[in-house]
């Protein structure tokens, strides 16, 4: 019965234990749950209307998890990320759209484009840390946003709309709703596999270590320039993934999409979820994209009729309020309360 | 060069309006180390505030304007009691959240009271303009820039002449420390915030004034940052040298840059002189130069 007993206190040998993604036989059943449930069952049993909220939810868990990077583990801020999410979101665009290039051109390229362009503000963070940092990716998002309503000659026309082409191989076809689903899901897979080799490699190590004290990292031969732009660049690089996935999913981009809201919608994803967890990243997406969803369902149920405008405010409001609450209640967000519970039931009938 | 006269003129005055703004946030950073994302939307609350207590419930401008303050005031020390006080001691990116977190259930609160629609403030001084060698300022313009420079003086005597002032100002440069000599920390956090709630009232009846109250007020926030930058985060002269660089930049590029770089540049322009000082002069024109670096 080894696969499913419980995991107890788990003491490593040696490295290769330590870094192990499959720590122990009852944490790959588990992940092997999850792929099964995600890739198999959902897509078969789910209506319509879940696939699409679950894409939605996808999405903004590309864009959390890649923020992550940056603030979870690298410790640095960015109010910015809506604004690197357009750039990835425009480049593919636009290359697809005028260029013609193939999408899996067009995507890589719209990638590191995002990445390169987030390195000019992550400068900022060579001479200031914190909230200079916060700053001036604020003032990023600002300059983003002026660029695309106003330079109509890379965006072209009316509110910089740029029409996606859908993409079509064999079967796959993203215009559906189950198609969009894999698509999202399965570029969501790859960027959590990648961000958990990060972390296990010497770069994500690093970056760890010039959040917890920059000093003490340059002591050790580790450069907190180098590092924190490299998380910068990965994690933009992520963010303008998620611009392009958004981009495929509606259809279309325009310069409404990528404002500062979103750049604080994903904050409070990794804050709610829980700040350096990619398990936490995916919770928090899910909580902050259904509380619209939510409200909108749930708010007629107990019979409260609201008209659509104060429901946009009590949206803000509440949106407000779910991360004052997290911060002063659970700061470690839901990834650190659900480890609560697990805790206690694993310890169960002992306190510790 | 008349035209260039009256960009100039004009600007300076706006820039001082900036510099109410900016106070708000220094006097919180003085007394309290936080950067406070939502001093913009603080002042729109405010400027809803004083808008009801004026027209909906009739006060005369002398009762009104000090109700308003005060009840800011007591807004600002809630802030710091019920959002800032148990976040004490947490990370950097804890509190910059907390504020942005406030700012949206502001956001949200000031349309669920008073509604979505336009308020007017009614006029405190006839609206004219002032013209003087061909240069024109309007008069609301003028007075709040008056008004500021007197709060400013006021503010500036405040924190280097009284006690409770330099308290702010020890508590703000180590707690610890300040703690330990017997300042109370958490009455000058409260006095911080409720300063701020203050300045903001009377920050909301000068841009209400100007621009008619209304939630887009709050785009006026994201000025704060570009004078707080230039100016120093814990200066007062900073702010309004900031306030006045920022109005003149702003203005300027209005007139000479928005047809060639498109329109709106000049709202852009006081981030792109912000990005520029981050990489020059982190800590601005009078901050202390201790921003820790790597």
């Amino acid at each position: 019965m080894a696969l499913i007993a419980m995991e107890t206190g788990r003491f490593h040998e040696n490295y290769a234990e330590e870094i192990a993604v499959y720590g122990t036989p009852y944490r790959r059943m588990w992940i092997l749950a999850v792929l099964a449930v995600t890739f198999v069952i959902v897509p078969l049993v789910a209506s319509p209307y879940w696939l699409v909220v679950s894409t939605l939810v996808g999405i903004a868990a590309v864009g959390a998890t890649g923020l992550n990077v940056l603030v979870g583990y690298a410790g640095q801020i960015s109010l910015g990320h809506a604004a690197f999410a357009a750039v990835g979101a425009y480049t593919s665009g636009l290359l697809v759209s005028r260029a013609e290039a193939p999408f899996w051109v067009a995507i890589p390229v719209a990638m590191v484009a995002a990445g390169v362009f987030s390195l000019i503000f992550g400068l900022a963070s060579l001479r200031v840390k914190g909230l200079y940092l916060a700053i001036a990716t604020l003032a990023a998002q600002y300059i983003v946003q002026w660029i695309l309503t106003s330079w109509t000659w890379i965006t072209g026309g009316f509110q910089g709309i740029v029409i996606f082409e859908p993409i079509q191989i064999g079967p796959f076809d993203s215009t559906t709703p189950t198609g969009k689903y894999l698509m999202v899901f399965i570029t969501l897979a790859l960027v959590v596999v990648f961000v958990e080799n990060l972390m296990r490699s010497r770069s994500g190590r690093a970056m760890i270590a010039v959040r917890d004290q920059d000093i003490a990292a340059a002591g050790s031969a580790v450069s907190p320039l180098r590092y924190k732009l490299l998380a910068f660049f990965i994690s933009s690089a992520i963010a303008g993934l998620s611009g392009v996935l958004y981009g495929y999913n509606a259809g279309l981009v325009s310069t409404e999409v990528f404002t500062l809201t979103l750049s604080v919608q994903y904050l409070a994803m990794i804050l709610v979820g829980g700040l350096g967890s990619i398990p936490g990243s995916i919770l928090g997406a899910g909580f902050i994209t259904m509380l619209p969803i939510w409200l909108r369902d749930l708010l007629p149920a107990v019979g409260i009729e609201l008209s659509a405008s104060v429901e946009v405010h009590l949206l803000t409001l509440l949106f407000g309020v779910a991360i004052l609450l997290f911060l002063i209640l659970e700061p470690r967000g839901l990834y650190g309360l659900f480890r609560n519970i697990k805790d206690y039931f694993r310890m169960w009938p002992f306190s510790y | 060069m008349s035209e260039f006269m009256q960009l100039t003129v004009s600007g300076a005055f706006t820039g001082m309006l900036y510099a109410l703004l900016a106070l708000g946030f220094v006097v919180v950073v003085k007394g309290s180390g936080v950067i406070n994302f939502s001093q913009g939307e603080v002042v729109v609350l405010g400027a809803f505030v004083m808008s009801w207590l004026l027209t909906d419930v009739g006060m005369p401008f002398w009762l009104g304007i000090p109700t308003t303050v005060v009840v800011m005031l007591l807004v600002g020390a809630g802030i710091e009691r019920f959002a800032l006080r148990p976040l004490q001691n947490e990370s950097m990116l804890a509190l910059v959240m907390a504020t942005i977190a406030l700012g949206s259930v502001i956001r949200g609160l000031v349309p669920m009271i008073w509604g979505d629609g336009l308020r007017a403030i009614p006029s405190l001084i006839d609206q004219r303009r002032y013209e003087w060698l061909g240069i024109s300022i309007p008069t609301i313009t003028f007075w709040s820039a008056i008004m500021v420079l007197i709060l400013l003086g006021a503010f500036g005597y405040f924190f280097s002449r009284s006690r409770l002032g330099l308290a702010m100002q020890a508590v703000s440069d180590d707690r610890v420390a300040a703690q330990s000599l017997g300042i109370n920390v958490r009455l000058v956090n409260a006095v911080s915030w409720a300063m701020a709630g203050g300045i903001a009232a009377l920050a909301g009846f000068v841009w209400g004034s100007l621009l008619g109250v209304d939630h887009r007020l709050v785009v006026l926030g994201a000025l704060i940052f570009p004078v707080v930058i230039l100016g120093g985060l814990e200066s007062i002269v900073g702010a309004v040298v900031g306030g006045i660089a920022v109005g003149l930049v702003e203005s300027l590029s209005a007139g000479y840059l928005n047809d060639d770089l498109g329109a709106g540049f000049s709202t852009v322009a006081p981030l792109i002189m912000l990005l520029l000082v981050l990489l020059v002069r982190p800590h601005g024109l009078f901050g202390r130069p201790e921003i820790e670096r790597v």
